[in-house]
């Protein structure tokens, strides 16, 4: 058990089924808190199952075996935030979920939209409306399914899987040390926070430690990531609700930050960055002296766009107590990260596993109460300014041109490790397991999307429909993440 | 004097449709930092569509390819009723507002029909949108429409835009006032609609014109920037200090002046205010007729005190 954001697992005790199911149990009972949940499909028929907690004393893992003979009974009732990892469990590794009640796809391809068991209501004037899998405008593709009286939607079923690319299958393929560009294209507006999360895990399987400055480095990577996806989030909402001086300006502004990332590192999007082992650009002091300027620039603009947004009355009229997720349903059905924040948890993995970065400048929690889509933009205002103002403390430290990439030795044989870093959308883990021969066995990535496109589902339970477009924006989850 | 008129009125008919869109537009680029499309450029872009193709869903039927037809026409027709300038329908004849309610009321019809023979959900939500919406927009037309009928003791649509008597000075703005609001929703302009969404689910207007393409969708948008040009025409007509039968070139070039006027508020509206929820729409349209009442109320103490 450790508090910082890695864990490496060397002498696995794997339980039985029954034992595990038990323990399990007893530990969310305790309070512990599943960050991920997944299970592997060994060459015998077992079925490797693992379990990321998380409590008071940090990261710790439970790990148990089954068999397609055994089953495995569903939590999902008792634990409903368990539901998504059993329905993947389920579906990766054909291990069968007695007591599931909702034991639907994860992803289409295994079951395309014809098959696709969609949830039915029954009534005079109840009509459905099938939105996607392709959408106006430039997005991703995903199934939606309104179950409408009138305006009013009683229940939204979101089918994704469009995007699945095999991503898990393709890293296992590689050199461990060339897995970050794939890993950089699980979803890729969080290029960044994937990365450190994979980093993490490399590092803590290899026994590699990273000196301060490199955690440093990333973690300026990681804010500036967070600040440009929440302006692109801010200016959606603005858009979305037809308020143009919030959609031009932070639109305008997000250039700003992610030139910004594009002087540091050569992408825009913070590609090629972080690697294993360390960070392939610093910051030398001629950067370091001219970032606090731009961000001082840039935090005044984003104060008088925020000011006129958030006085706005039409504005406030149009996304107060809409798209409400309470705080009790938020953590009932494990909602994570920033929309988590904004319903009121207090869940930050840069404030409960801070790392070298977050503990040498800690982050201050954002957070709101309301849970509903002005929530989930003023928590972006929020987390926008205190990034600014940790960005501006951590460029000028000592010794940040001065990194590397250091070699990554041989993995150990028959070990886990666990990466996760608090990218701009929630809570990212990585699980890499391997062999007798210290090869690559299993990976496993998770990103924050997989647990809250059920968040953004009961959000618009007794909403419009025309409520829909400005709910997804404040969710902003990724599709290709969820489908890896 | 007449043929003047008549030809200004058809002047503004034809240029104006194009001019308004573009520099509500302009308006909108200005505040949000851009330089904007040309002033014309929903004329290019009509150009483009008429060259075009349109292409037909195998489920629809006749009524959806008459429906631009028909859209286009009633506008027209409206078109010659509408008082672009003051005191100048085209073809006035007594209690003429009300042919022009319902001859658009006619096109709103093939609108939604044809949008309802798509059978798609979404523009089936448009269309009970249209004609929910419209239900409460037209009492609210009619009340304003009445009083300024009242107010002017005409009954031509031509002559109704200039109420007298010691409280005109009252009635006017009031009407006016519910006349350009109603321009928000007739002509679904924000915070009523937001015609540059792409988000099918938001839509009211644009999504009733999804599946239309080439040709037809030409029609279809001159058709609603006709309608636009008519609601500012209507206003331009009220608020125009300068009789036409007087002088004749100056009262056009005021009213034309107006309504670019007009076009710049829209576009101020949409640059500064978000869009209403969907639900606020009808107490919007309720809120008109409040407007129009207290016009009303006002107007019809006229003869008591004079």
């Amino acid at each position: 058990m450790t508090l910082s954001p890695h864990l490496l697992v060397s002498a696995q005790n794997v339980l039985s089924h029954v034992e595990f199911i038990h323990d399990l149990r007893e530990r969310l009972q305790d309070g512990a808190r599943p960050l991920t949940y997944f299970g592997e499909k060994r060459a015998d028929g077992r079925v490797e199952l693992t379990a990321l907690l998380q409590d008071a004393s940090g990261l710790s893992v439970l790990q148990g075996q089954a068999t397609g003979d055994d089953g495995l009974p569903a939590l999902t009732v008792q634990f409903p935030q368990l539901h998504i990892f059993e329905r993947e469990i389920h579906e990766q590794t054909g291990l069968s979920m007695p007591g599931h009640p909702w034991l639907k796809p994860v992803r289409s391809p295994v079951a395309p939209m014809g098959t696709y068991p969609f949830f039915q209501m029954e009534g005079k004037e109840v009509h459905e409306v099938a939105v996607g899998p392709i959408h106006a405008g430039v997005i991703e593709p995903g199934h939606f399914r309104f179950l409408c009286l009138g305006e009013q939607v009683h229940h939204l079923e979101i089918q994704l899987g469009y995007q699945h690319r095999g991503i898990e299958e393709l890293l296992v393929q590689r050199p461990v040390a060339h897995g970050a560009a794939l890993v950089e294209t699980i979803a890729g507006d969080t290029s960044i926070g994937h990365a450190w999360a994979f980093c993490r895990a490399v590092e803590a399987l290899a026994g590699v430690d990273v000196p301060l400055e490199v955690e440093i480095v990333r973690g300026i990577a990681l804010e500036l990531e967070r600040i440009a996806m929440h302006l692109t989030g801010l200016s959606g909402i603005a858009t979305d609700i037809g308020f143009l001086q919030g959609g031009t300006t932070w639109g305008r502004l997000r250039t700003t930050i992610i030139n910004l990332s594009m002087q540091l590192c050569g992408s825009r999007f913070g590609r090629g960055w972080l690697r294993p082992g360390g960070v392939r650009f610093g910051i030398d002091s001629a950067q370091a002296a001219r970032i606090p300027v731009i961000l001082k620039d840039f935090q005044r603009d984003m104060n008088t766009v925020t000011e006129l947004f958030q006085t706005s009355l039409s504005v406030n009229g149009r996304l107060h107590e809409v798209g409400t997720v309470t705080a009790e349903r938020a953590a009932e059905i494990g909602l994570v990260g920033m929309a988590a924040r904004a319903s009121g948890l207090d869940l930050d993995l840069r404030t409960s596993l801070p790392g070298a970065a977050f503990t040498r400048l800690p982050m201050a929690l954002s957070k709101q109460v309301t849970g509903d889509c002005w929530a989930r933009g003023a928590i972006r205002v929020d987390e926008i300014t205190r990034s600014v103002a940790w960005i501006a403390q951590a460029v000028v430290l000592p010794g940040l041109d001065n990194v590397r990439v250091a070699p990554i030795p041989a993995l150990p044989p028959n070990a886990l490790a666990i990466g996760v870093c608090e990218g701009w959308r929630g809570e990212i883990i990585h699980a890499l397991q391997t062999d007798e021969a210290g090869t690559l066995r299993h990976f496993k990535a998770q990103d924050p999307s997989l647990r809250n496109w059920f968040g953004l589902a009961l959000s618009l339970r007794g909403n419009e429909i025309s409520d829909f477009p400005i709910c997804n924006k404040s969710f902003d989850l990724s599709y290709c993440g969820n489908d890896l | 004097m007449i043929v003047a008129s008549l030809l200004l009125h058809l002047l503004g008919l034809v240029l104006l449709p194009f001019l308004l869109p573009g520099v509500i537009n302009r308006v909108k680029a200005w505040w949000g930092g851009r330089r904007g499309a040309p002033f014309l450029q929903p004329f290019w872009d009509t150009r483009r569509l008429l060259g075009k193709q349109p292409v037909y869903s195998d489920v629809t039927t006749l009524v959806f390819r008459l429906a631009p037809l028909v859209v286009l026409a009633t506008t027209l027709v409206a078109a010659t009723l509408a008082p672009m300038l003051p005191g100048g329908g085209l073809l006035p004849f007594p209690n003429d507002f009300v042919a022009f309610a319902y001859v658009l009321g006619l096109g709103r019809i093939f609108l939604t029909l044809a949008a309802l023979d798509t059978g798609s959900p979404f523009e089936g939500m448009g269309a009970a949108r249209e004609a929910t919406f419209s239900v409460f927009a037209e009492p609210a037309l009619f009340i304003v429409l009445g009083t300024l009928a009242l107010g002017s003791g005409h009954s031509t649509f031509a002559e109704l835009m200039r109420p007298h008597g010691w409280q005109a000075f009252l009635v006017t703005p009031l009407c006016a006032l519910a006349l350009f609001l109603l321009l928000q929703i007739e002509c679904a302009r924000l915070p009523v609609d937001d015609p540059t969404t792409h988000l099918e689910l938001t839509m009211i207007h644009e999504v009733l014109i999804l599946d239309h393409s080439g040709p037809d969708l030409a029609m279809m948008q001159y058709a609603a920037s006709l309608k636009l040009t008519l609601y500012a025409g209507m206003l331009a007509a009220l608020l125009n200090p300068i009789a036409l039968d007087q002088q004749p070139l100056l009262a056009a070039l005021v009213s034309f002046v107006l309504m670019l006027a007009i076009a710049v508020v829209v576009g101020l509206f949409e640059s500064l205010l978000a869009r209403f929820r969907m639900r606020l729409i009808p107490q919007f349209a309720v809120v008109i007729a409040v407007i129009g009442f207290a016009a009303l109320v006002l107007a019809t103490i006229q003869p008591e005190l004079g």
